[in-house]
């Protein structure tokens, strides 16, 4: 039945157009909205074979593949997902969506408000984890799925699918949760506002409405995304990645004592940051870090996650890496205690891992073993 | 550690190791169970086949949660030294730590920690006190047997007892013995059995 993993090679995006507004949990509602899709697989008669994943901050609705006219543009999750890989497109029907509010093709702050005419830029509603997954729901009832055989992301994606587990648990076979948390840490908000306010006082950022200006706050996102990678690797990782290696230069040169580029992690951090600044949105940046600061699904529970996650029917399988200290192994351990006081099926993994919180994008045969065994069984379960 | 599927007890299958086999049998049908130290599942998916129990594992090694994964057994990657608090008090009928007591830090911890998660516990351990022990320690040397299979210098087994030494610790924690079975290849020993048998099962709960 498997075959040895392979791409699933060159695929292509798809917009979905909704016209049927869509209430957001601040009170505000959007309408006329689109999501960017892309699908990898083929939805079996029964429809019982489809796989959601939900993107973290910076990725989007391009999980897998290349694009023909793109073919370095690997899509952020191939490792994981393709023919013969841990989530087997040879048997599942996957699905990647772009999140509202996102950069990507799916509507956001860039986007033009029927309202106005104009891009919404600061006027983009605030949205969250919650607002995602209804409008993920819409897509599922546009795409004929009823039920997903597993809702799956890490990070940020691991708390959207938690969120249909509880949403919509007659929805959902399985919540593969990874690298998760069940709600940030002050540490966590704590630099996710070091981020905004690097955006906010560039310049160039213009209260958000900086496409009429023409400009972008690259300067304050280049920043935003030097602080986001450093709370992503290990300590023990950029040690091992960098160390205190002079760029160009023999460890025991003599410094230039000055304020350029001199640390070869300095100059990794700005070439990330650089790159980054080139792709992403400013505005976006603004309103995924604040929906990550949002999420809380025990705060509606006097802070009792396992009433939080009671209504969940689905069977889960969690994972975290011991060197992530964004989302460390105790968030995880939390959502699986709360998960057994639920009485419900688990698999937890803690993965010991040196790369830190991107430790779920890269490849780990232990890692990868347990996902595609728990979605082995998943297939057998609806018979993929 | 093989039991030969003709020293089963009657009633099983046979496939189950020896001691898992005998635990088994002890264990209600429909029950709620957390194995400690679960290995590959094997138990907690025979009790679940056979018996019609749900629960848990508790398991360090990576090879092994992914075969629970592979068993369709619910498994926690964790540390057992490191506590149970994940558990609520009382969630479990019945608490097995099958051939791991040995190797744990903190046994009384341990041993409380079981009978406070579940309402009775069940625990294994090879047999110390076994008679070729004695003749080895007698020549001069750490015993080295099929069920203490390991050098002194890189051996897991840090806790080593004999059936009384358990008794004494259990009375010492208030734990009541309500069941207690000395096996030999499999087989319960009548005779001698403090010397005689190879791996001790106790089961118990708080008083």
């Amino acid at each position: 039945m498997t075959s040895p993993p392979r791409s699933v090679g060159s695929v292509k995006p798809q917009p979905y157009a909704f016209s049927d507004p869509l209430p957001l949990a601040s009170g505000a509602s959007l309408r006329d909205y689109s999501l960017m899709v892309e699908t990898y697989g083929t939805l079996n008669a029964d429809k019982s074979n489809a796989v959601l994943v939900c993107h973290a901050l910076n990725a989007s609705h391009h999980v897998a593949g290349t694009y023909a006219d793109a073919p370095r543009n690997v899509g952020w999750w191939d490792n994981m997902v393709g023919p013969g890989k841990p989530v087997d497109t040879d048997r599942f029907f996957v699905v990647g969506v772009n999140n509202l509010g996102s950069c990507f093709g799916s509507t956001g702050p860039m986007s033009l408000d029927p309202a106005s005419g104009k891009p919404y830029g600061a006027r983009f509603p605030v949205v969250t984890v919650e607002d995602w997954v209804d409008a993920q729901a819409r897509l599922a009832d546009r795409l004929g799925i009823e039920r997903f055989a597993a809702v799956m992301g890490g990070s940020l994606g691991g708390m959207q699918a938690l969120s249909w587990a509880t949403r919509y648990p007659e929805r959902v076979g399985h919540c593969v949760a990874i690298a998760t948390t069940p709600r940030l840490s002050a540490q966590n908000i704590a630099f996710n506002d070091v981020a905004r306010t690097a955006i906010q006082s560039d310049p160039d950022f213009h209260g958000g409405d900086y496409y009429a200006w023409g400009v972008v706050p690259k300067r304050g996102l280049r920043v935003a995304r030097m602080i986001g990678h450093i709370t992503y690797l290990s300590g023990d990782d950029m040690a091992e990645k960098f160390g205190r290696a002079l760029r160009g230069k023999a460890e025991h040169d003599a410094y230039a004592f000055g304020y350029g580029v001199e640390f070869e992690v300095e100059s990794y951090l700005r070439y990330q940051g650089d790159k980054f600044s080139e792709y992403f949105d400013a505005n976006t940046y603004l309103l995924i870090t604040r929906a990550l600061d949002y999420f809380d699904p025990a705060r509606n529970h006097g802070g009792d996650l396992a009433r939080a996650l009671a209504p969940a029917q689905c069977k889960f399988l969690l994972a975290s890496f011991s060197t992530d200290w964004r989302f460390p192994p105790e968030r995880s351990r939390e959502i699986v205690e709360a998960l057994i006081r639920n009485r419900r099926d688990v698999v937890y993994a803690e993965i010991d891992a040196p790369h830190g919180h991107d430790a779920f994008l890269l490849d780990d045969v232990r890692y990868h073993r347990a996902v595609a065994a728990y979605f082995d069984n998943i297939g057998r379960e609806v018979g993929a | 550690m093989s039991g030969a599927a003709t020293s089963a007890p009657a009633g099983s299958t046979g496939r189950l190791r020896t001691d898992l086999d005998l635990i088994a049998q002890w264990i209600r049908p429909g029950s709620q169970v957390l194995d400690l130290g679960c290995g590959d599942g094997e138990l907690l998916a025979h009790l679940r086949d056979s018996r019609g129990c749900r629960g848990y594992g508790v398991e360090i090694a990576d090879h092994h949660v992914h075969a629970c994964v592979r068993q369709r057994v619910n498994v926690v990657q964790a540390n057992l030294d490191a506590g149970l608090r994940m558990f609520a008090d009382g969630m479990f009928d019945t608490v097995v730590l099958s051939q791991t007591l040995q190797a744990m830090h903190r046994v009384e911890a341990v041993l409380r920690e079981m009978v406070r998660v579940g309402r009775e516990g069940i625990v294994s351990f090879p047999n110390f006190g076994h008679w070729k022990h004695a003749v080895s320690l007698l020549a001069g040397r750490m015993p080295v047997t099929r069920q203490i299979p390991y050098q002194w210098y890189d051996t897991p087994n840090i806790h080593l007892c004999t059936p009384k030494d358990f008794e004494i610790l259990a009375a010492r924690l208030g734990l009541q013995i309500t069941d207690r079975a000395l096996l030999a290849e499999g087989r319960p020993v009548t005779v001698l059995p403090a010397l005689r048998a190879t791996l001790a099962v106790y089961r118990f709960e708080t008083r």
